[in-house]
């Protein structure tokens, strides 16, 4: 079989808020959505980034396995790494026979063999459920509900633990009813032990202005940490 | 031998020989819980803390130093029985008549303790200025003999911070000794040792050693004289855990008294403390609350120990650090963990007393620790910024498991080995010599062999590497024949008599030298590999500045072709530094360890390849150049770990800061991911790191807003430091240094 090459953003050599432990974290680079609250937009271009191969990577990982402990070890992040699920499946295959616990985070937007065949490599997932309402995901996202939650009811089935995840924007979806709509999401897939809710963070003006694109969500402040807190409060059992 | 004040413990060598490990070995109690049995301060604690504190504050309000006696000798009878709160004190004893005030020590240099004292407006007493008008001070002693070429060196701040003008430190009495033995007893054992000099050939070395014993047994009496002072008898052993507290506290109390070397360290006394404890809680004499109370007591002295320093010390050695290090934890060589409650009972200080540098706890980590002590640890670490950690996996093999840390990252077995410290060399400013061809173009020196600077318009790497070579060569040779000087008159003129006394007599010695600008220097290297550099240079033909075009692998990032740079650099300057023979056979060791001179040496520093500006501050220790990492935390900390341990037997500092938001969400989060990379990063058989977790907003509140943040602690390089206390250039040092966050 032919080697896959991988299109790598960047890579950060400790991570500890993507998955759980210590953790290697590979950005891949490309993404297919637009979603207006984008962090990386520099991840975007399906073009970029460094190639590398899933034996170089796992290589890079295991320079750091001393630190990853009884939880840590690599996660693959973007981006959107589904766009390159063969690559990530031989990553994440290599990182196994290596005994290095493997976590995705992604939109799950796509869900294809290529990918199935990857969640089968997959001890983890972060599934960004961005909005509860397939209108949102409309106007902000680009695609339909219905995408990730397909992928969801995909993960339930294999039992692939799993940790929902949605970026706080105030005004948007800052309401307590949307957590509930989230909970009952959860609710319905045994599969899914946490819900994380991250505050909506501006920092990565910078990028968009470096790339002369305009930030879609520039205009809206960044959450308050409380308003965070006493969201996540509303979910204790999914903390 | 037996002594009814050991009455409960297990019987040993120890009652035969002066053998503290055989004791601790034979009697401590390994702990493997958790923290939820410690009590917090009592009252009186809290009453004597809230005394300290406004003397603390008192003393910012004066510039530093709160009081000076400037017509005492300072040694361990000339001043009468100080205390903080007489009728409410535990643990007794201070270095002057009152606490916070300074005493004059003129034996390292009379010119140092006139300069120290008018730098605070004091002035030395004429007294004392003619009383040692015809005496040699070690100072006196070292310029004497100095050749052209040292004092050049020194000059040009090529080789800096050397122990020619104030105490050499870094000597650990094995304060212990007192407490389990009595002081008589130990008079009697070096009596012996005398006697049995006699027999031997009378050559130097054997005459030197005599008299030295001669001045160890003089002042083991004045030890017990001292103690008298305060109404104790401490010619026999410790009865109980007070007394072995108190008994140990004088005997550090007579070393600092005797004494104003930079390091002062304790040693290791928390789990030999825990036997006596243990001891009197099973008898029913103590409660925990009660333990804690000796502990904190204790503690508190050893934060009121001050030395009279020069403004040009405090450059160096920036926030009036003592180095009053005390190992805690690591494993024995029987498998089973040093760790007991009293491990605990001292990192809890740092919450019954508040956050504070001293005394410089120093976890000796070893990824066999029982898992509720690194939990603990890392809560402290997460808490209070104040402690540092290093790798008890790499050290035990070298020195048992009954070693300490002498200052910041210098292990050395407890009461049987002593080192020479030696400061360090510039090895950036060498590299920049080397290129000139013997020309330092900060200083406008001529210095080294003379040869023409390097031609061409773009610097080739085996040719440098090659010019290199030939300097560090010269400079090593030249490093060890000053500090052979430096440590003969040392030994001449200030011989450190009571922390001697507490060592075997026959001692094994390090000579322990030092570089500052590892970073520098490989990245430089690099540069100079993998880039284009174009040397620029002066009217006369000098280079002063390098155009460095390309990109170039940077250390801090995991890579190996530059990693192994700065681990070949260090292996070099040690061969080097071997070849030339130590003053008492001392063995050679090297560290990479910069304390806060950093600044200085950068300062002193032109332009170097890696395109860091000319004054520019190094990177403390071993650390990466300031934001050049770009693959995150642990590349750094893998690059770091790459420096061989064998190389560096004096220590390889790494100063780590990270925010708490990066390290995980919540605090047990947070303290299950800094286990996690402790262990990884000792596991990678690195040597030493300082972890703060702490945000750089809340240092720059800090810089602005001082009064605001009295007691703000953090680690900066094998030492921990009360942020106020910093000049400004190291406080803005401090915050320009990478701080891993998320991004």
């Amino acid at each position: 079989m032919k080697d896959s090459v991988g299109r790598v953003h960047s890579i950060q050599s400790m991570g500890t808020l993507d998955g759980p432990g210590v953790r290697f974290v590979v950005f891949m680079q490309g993404c297919h959505l637009r979603c207006k609250c984008c962090h990386n937009p520099d991840t975007w271009d399906v073009c970029g980034g460094t190639e590398y191969l899933p034996a170089e990577l796992v290589a890079k990982a295991c320079r750091y396995r001393e630190y990853f402990g009884a939880e840590g070890g690599i996660t693959v992040s973007g981006g959107e790494p589904l766009l390159q699920a063969g690559f990530v499946h031989d990553l994440f295959r290599l990182c196994h026979r290596e005994n290095i616990h493997t976590c995705l985070d992604t939109s799950g937007s796509i869900l294809n063999d290529t990918v199935r065949h990857l969640l089968a490599e997959t001890d983890r997932v972060l599934l960004d459920i961005k909005y509860t309402e397939d209108g949102l995901y409309h106007d902000h996202v680009g695609c339909s509900l219905s995408a990730p939650l397909e992928f969801l009811a995909y993960l339930d089935e294999q039992k692939i633990p799993t940790t929902l995840r949605q970026v706080i924007i105030p005004g948007i979806n800052d309401g307590k009813e949307n957590v509930l709509k989230l909970k009952e999401i959860a609710e319905k897939h045994s599969c899914v032990a946490q819900i994380e809710l991250l505050p909506f963070r501006k920092i990565c003006q910078t990028k968009y202005d470096a790339m002369g694109l305009p930030f879609p969500f520039g205009h809206i402040p960044e959450p308050k940490r409380d308003v965070i807190e006493a969201l996540q409060n509303v979910i204790p059992d999914y903390v | 031998m037996k002594h009814e004040n050991w009455n409960g413990f297990v019987d040993g060598i120890w009652q035969d020989e002066i053998n503290v490990r055989d004791f601790i070995q034979k009697n401590y109690t390994e702990y493997i819980g958790d923290e939820s049995f410690l009590s917090g301060a009592t009252e009186r604690t809290e009453g004597i803390m809230k005394k300290v504190q406004s003397l603390f504050a008192l003393e910012r309000q004066y510039g530093g130093v709160l009081d000076i006696d400037t017509a005492t000798v300072s040694s361990l009878t000339s001043y009468s029985p100080g205390y903080i709160d007489k009728d409410n004190e535990i643990i007794v004893g201070m270095q002057t008549n009152r606490p916070l005030k300074r005493g004059v020590n003129p034996f390292g240099g009379m010119r140092m303790a006139r300069q120290a004292c008018e730098a605070y407006g004091y002035k030395l007493n004429n007294k004392m200025e003619e009383e040692f008008r015809y005496r040699t001070t070690h100072n006196d002693g070292v310029f004497r003999a100095y050749t052209d070429e040292m004092r050049q060196a020194r000059k040009c701040h090529v080789i800096t911070g050397l122990p020619d003008a104030y105490g050499r430190g870094r000597i650990i009495g094995d304060y212990r000794r007192v407490a389990l033995y009595g002081v008589d007893r130990l008079i009697e054992e070096k009596q012996q040792d005398k006697k049995n000099l006699a027999n031997d050939h009378f050559d130097a070395a054997n005459i030197r050693l005599d008299e030295e014993l001669y001045k160890q047994i003089e002042f083991l009496g004045y030890m017990k004289e001292m103690a008298a002072m305060y109404g104790f008898d401490i010619s026999q052993p410790a009865k109980d855990a007070r007394e072995a507290i108190q008994w140990t506290y004088f005997a550090y109390l007579g070393a600092i008294k005797e004494q104003n070397g930079a390091a002062m360290s304790l040693g290791r006394v928390s789990t030999f403390f825990d036997i006596y404890i243990e001891r009197d809680i099973a008898r029913g004499l103590l409660t925990e609350e009660g333990a804690q109370e000796l502990m904190d007591d204790f503690v508190i002295k050893l934060r009121i120990a001050r030395h009279l320093r020069t403004p040009e010390y405090n450059e160096l050695f920036g926030g009036d650090p003592m180095w009053i290090t005390e190992a805690v934890g690591g494993m024995g060589e029987d498998g089973r963990s040093l760790v007991t409650k009293s491990c605990f009972r001292m990192l809890n200080t740092l919450y019954t007393l508040g956050s504070s540098p001293e005394p410089n706890l120093t976890i000796l980590w070893s990824t066999a620790l029982p898992e509720n002590f690194k939990k603990f640890c890392a809560k402290v670490s997460v808490d209070t910024d104040s402690i540092q950690y290093e790798n008890d996996d790499v050290m035990r093999p070298i020195y048992g498991d009954d070693y300490a840390i002498a200052c910041c990252v210098s292990a050395m077995k407890l009461g049987k080995q002593m080192q020479f410290f030696g400061a360090r060399c510039n090895l950036a400013k060498l590299l920049l010599i080397a290129i000139n061809g013997g020309y330092d173009t900060t200083s406008g020196m001529h210095i080294g062999p003379q040869m023409p600077p390097l031609e061409g318009d773009k610097l080739d790497f085996d040719v440098v590497m090659q010019r290199f070579d030939i300097y560090i060569a010269w400079l090593s040779h030249l490093y060890v024949n000053t500090m052979n000087i430096i440590h003969y008159m040392h030994d001449k003129y200030a011989y450190e008599k009571t922390q001697m006394a507490l060592h075997d007599t026959e001692v094994e010695r390090f000579m322990a030298f030092g570089i500052a600008g590892l970073s520098v220097v490989a990245d430089s290297l690099s540069a100079i590999k993998y880039a284009n550099v174009k040397p620029l240079r002066d009217e006369n033909g000098f280079i002063t500045e390098f155009e460095t075009v390309g990109a170039f692998p940077k250390y801090g990032n995991d890579d190996d072709r530059v990693d192994l740079l700065a681990k070949d650099m260090a292996h070099k300057v040690i061969c080097e530094l071997r070849k030339t023979k130590t003053y008492r056979q001392a063995i050679h060791t090297l560290s990479v360890l910069t304390i806060t001179s950093n600044v200085m040496y950068g300062k002193n520093t032109a332009a170097t390849p890696d395109g860091r500006g000319a004054g520019e501050p190094f990177a403390p220790g071993a650390n990466p150049m300031h934001n050049r990492e770009e693959n995150g935390a642990l590349a750094s900390l893998n690059s770091v770990a790459k420096i061989s341990y064998d190389d560096c037997r004096d220590g390889v500092s790494n100063t780590f800061s990270i925010t708490p938001e990066a390290l995980g969400r919540g605090d047990e989060e947070r303290i299950q991911n800094l286990v996690a990379i402790l262990d990884g990063y000792f596991a990678k058989k690195a040597h030493h790191i300082n972890v703060n977790v702490l945000n750089r907003e809340t240092l720059m509140k800090a810089y602005e807003n001082p009064e605001a943040y009295p007691n703000l602690t953090i680690r900066v390089s094998g030492y921990a430091v009360n942020f106020n206390k910093l000049s400004r250039e190291q406080q803005r040092e401090v915050i320009s240094r990478t701080f891993h966050e998320v991004i």
